[in-house]
């Protein structure tokens, strides 16, 4: 299945990401949302101070707080009483709730994050790329990618959904390119309320912070037990996997709207040459593919919506007929000269059967513009691959040698 | 599918006009976006901003490098920035000046038209806000929109009064505009 949505425009508004992502929130009930404003997330938490402002959004307290760190913290106090927990952030605000990011992920707390990436400093750059959330990657956070404003709307739904499932109860970053989808206005349907509490119940913990009934979350774990803890969170990453279906399957039916799971794929059936990428650039990508597709260039797209846990038997699957496969990467692991989708489809087809070149782009970092015709050229390249085998296996696409 | 690239300073509502037009457009039956260059906007500053119009989905992400149309605000933008970069061939440049077309000079083949959209708004608006004037002045210059899916988007961004003077004021442009094609 690839995306579908049934364009109802009578039901359609043009509306800023951001606002569509902060309304899609509201329509998921949180009980405790904590804001700390940071560029370029900050209309997301502007907007839900509004929509509090105007009542909207009954048995919600909103918190303001002095830092990134204290914004996160205060949800993990809040989520272990129970309550549905909300917050934004983007870049350096990421990085600085690094330590807390593992208390929520250890302490099993279903929080839902949406990050607006950005890249990071120094340099000082506000632009979008994703080394903010990926540098986040072995925290223990679900993160998914959306690549238009419609998908992170939905996928807001959906990470609540799968957060607080029973069987996995880790907390979720909805991740959406900054300025790209956050500034962007376009037509979308915002999240009903309604059916949104179809789809979505609500968030009945089996544990909770209760003065009534005293209990410790987050206690002390030595090594006779720590390494099980570690286990119990790769086993619920793994229950993940069908989950992140399920909750796209399940909102399709009720909304009729959907974007993938793990992975979408477009035009990889025949496909020599697929290219990987997650986040905004997939709509670029596929205006690029049906250019080559007109010209007779067997190119396909393999979307990666969840970035952790990371689809292994998805990509093998979907890969497994190519020629060469070319991960597209807005991050850079520094000292490996590779982006992290690069590194990790490498990893995950090793050990296998399957056997193809695999050769990485690092493109787009700190805002730069990704246009056609450097997706173009990047195939132009995986053709060169094809034919003559791998030179270089990780470069960057749009690298200006002159400034070096 | 249509790019537009409107050009102007910071504060003169460059951003606001994109969306804008993304919304009237829409209201007109089209599939549209409309997003800044992201930029350390300053006041002042030149900006720039962008819209997509299409009869289906738009998917594309990057900036606009080879725009059907652009909007120029401020001509004093013409000595600092090449407002006709990349401008199709069969393209039109609305700039907002009081001379005539013919007294730019610019590098293109694209049509070049020019409105007094400053003195329009002050005449009617009483203020020099000359973004959604310039949107008049693009529907009645391009046929891209209609007036009245302009004009809503405009009114429904700032209601009553407001609104009511700004649609009068674009309402001038456009009909400036569409005797000055004929």
């Amino acid at each position: 299945m690839t995306v579908i949505r049934d364009l109802d425009k009578d039901k359609m508004v043009v509306a800023e990401g951001s606002y569509t992502v902060a309304s899609a929130v509201k329509a998921c009930k949180p009980n405790v949302i904590s804001a700390y404003p940071i560029t370029p997330q900050t209309h997301i938490v502007e907007d839900l101070s509004q929509f509090m402002a105007d009542g909207e959004i009954p048995n919600c307290e909103y918190i303001n707080v002095e830092s990134e760190f204290s914004a996160l913290s205060a949800l993990v106090g809040s989520s272990a009483a129970g309550a549905r927990c909300y917050s934004a952030t983007t870049s350096q605000g990421l990085e600085l709730m690094h330590e807390v990011l593992f208390n929520v992920s250890g302490m099993r707390l279903p929080v839902v994050m949406t990050i607006v990436n950005r890249a990071v400093s120094a340099p000082i750059n506000i632009w979008n790329d994703h080394q903010d959330s990926i540098s986040q990657r072995d925290t223990g956070w679900i993160q998914l990618y959306a690549e238009d404003t419609q998908e992170i709307s939905d996928m807001t739904a959906q990470a609540f959904k799968i957060a607080e499932d029973k069987d996995i109860l880790l907390p979720a970053m909805t991740c959406m390119d900054g300025f790209i989808l956050s500034h962007v206005h376009e037509p979308v349907e915002l999240l009903e309320s309604d059916l949104v509490d179809e789809y979505l119940p609500s968030y009945e913990p089996e544990y909770v912070l209760d003065p009534k009934n005293p209990m410790s979350f987050g206690a002390f774990a030595d090594p006779e037990s720590y390494t099980e803890f570690r286990y119990l969170q790769q086993q619920s990453m793994d229950n993940a996997v069908k989950k992140i279906e399920d909750a796209a399957t399940e909102f399709y039916d009720i909304f009729g709207r959907y974007y993938g799971g793990l992975i979408d794929e477009y035009e990889t059936e025949d496909a020599e040459i697929i290219i990987m990428a997650m986040g905004s650039v997939i709509g670029t990508i596929k205006d690029a593919i049906d250019k080559l597709r007109d010209k007779g260039e067997k190119v396909g797209l393999l979307k990666i919506r969840s970035f952790r846990p990371f689809p292994v038997e998805a990509i093998r699957k979907a890969v497994k007929d190519a020629k060469v496969v070319v991960p597209i990467d807005k991050n850079i692991s520094l000292g490996l000269n590779e982006g992290a989708l690069c590194t990790e489809t490498k990893a995950c087809l090793y050990n296998t059967s399957i056997n193809m070149p695999v050769v990485g782009f690092m493109i787009g970092h700190g805002g730069r513009d990704i246009r056609i015709s450097t997706i173009e050229s990047i195939v132009e390249q995986a053709k060169k691959v094809a034919d003559s085998g791998i030179e270089v296996e990780s470069q960057y696409a749009d690298l200006k040698e002159e400034m070096l | 599918m249509k790019e537009i690239r409107i050009h102007g300073r910071g504060g003169q509502g460059s951003v606001t006009a994109a969306e804008l037009l993304a919304a009237g457009a829409f209201d007109d039956g089209m599939f549209s976006q409309a997003f800044p260059a992201f930029g350390v906007e300053r006041r002042g500053a030149p900006v720039q901003a962008f819209t997509r119009i299409s009869d289906s989905l738009i998917r594309l992400r990057s900036q606009v490098y080879k725009p059907d149309y652009v909007i120029v605000q401020d001509p004093t933008l013409l000595e600092v920035v090449s407002v006709e970069s990349g401008v199709k061939d069969n393209g039109i440049i609305i700039i907002n000046s009081d001379f005539e077309p013919e007294k730019f000079d610019l590098n293109t083949n694209a049509k070049i038209m020019t409105v007094n959209a400053t003195k329009i708004a002050l005449d009617i608006i009483g203020r020099p806000i000359v973004n959604t004037v310039l949107l008049g002045a693009f529907a009645g210059a391009t046929g891209e929109i209609r007036s009245e899916s302009i004009k809503a988007a405009v009114k429904a961004r700032f209601p009553g009064k407001m609104g009511d003077k700004n649609a009068e004021a674009m309402q001038k442009a456009y009909d400036m505009m569409v005797e000055a094609k004929i």
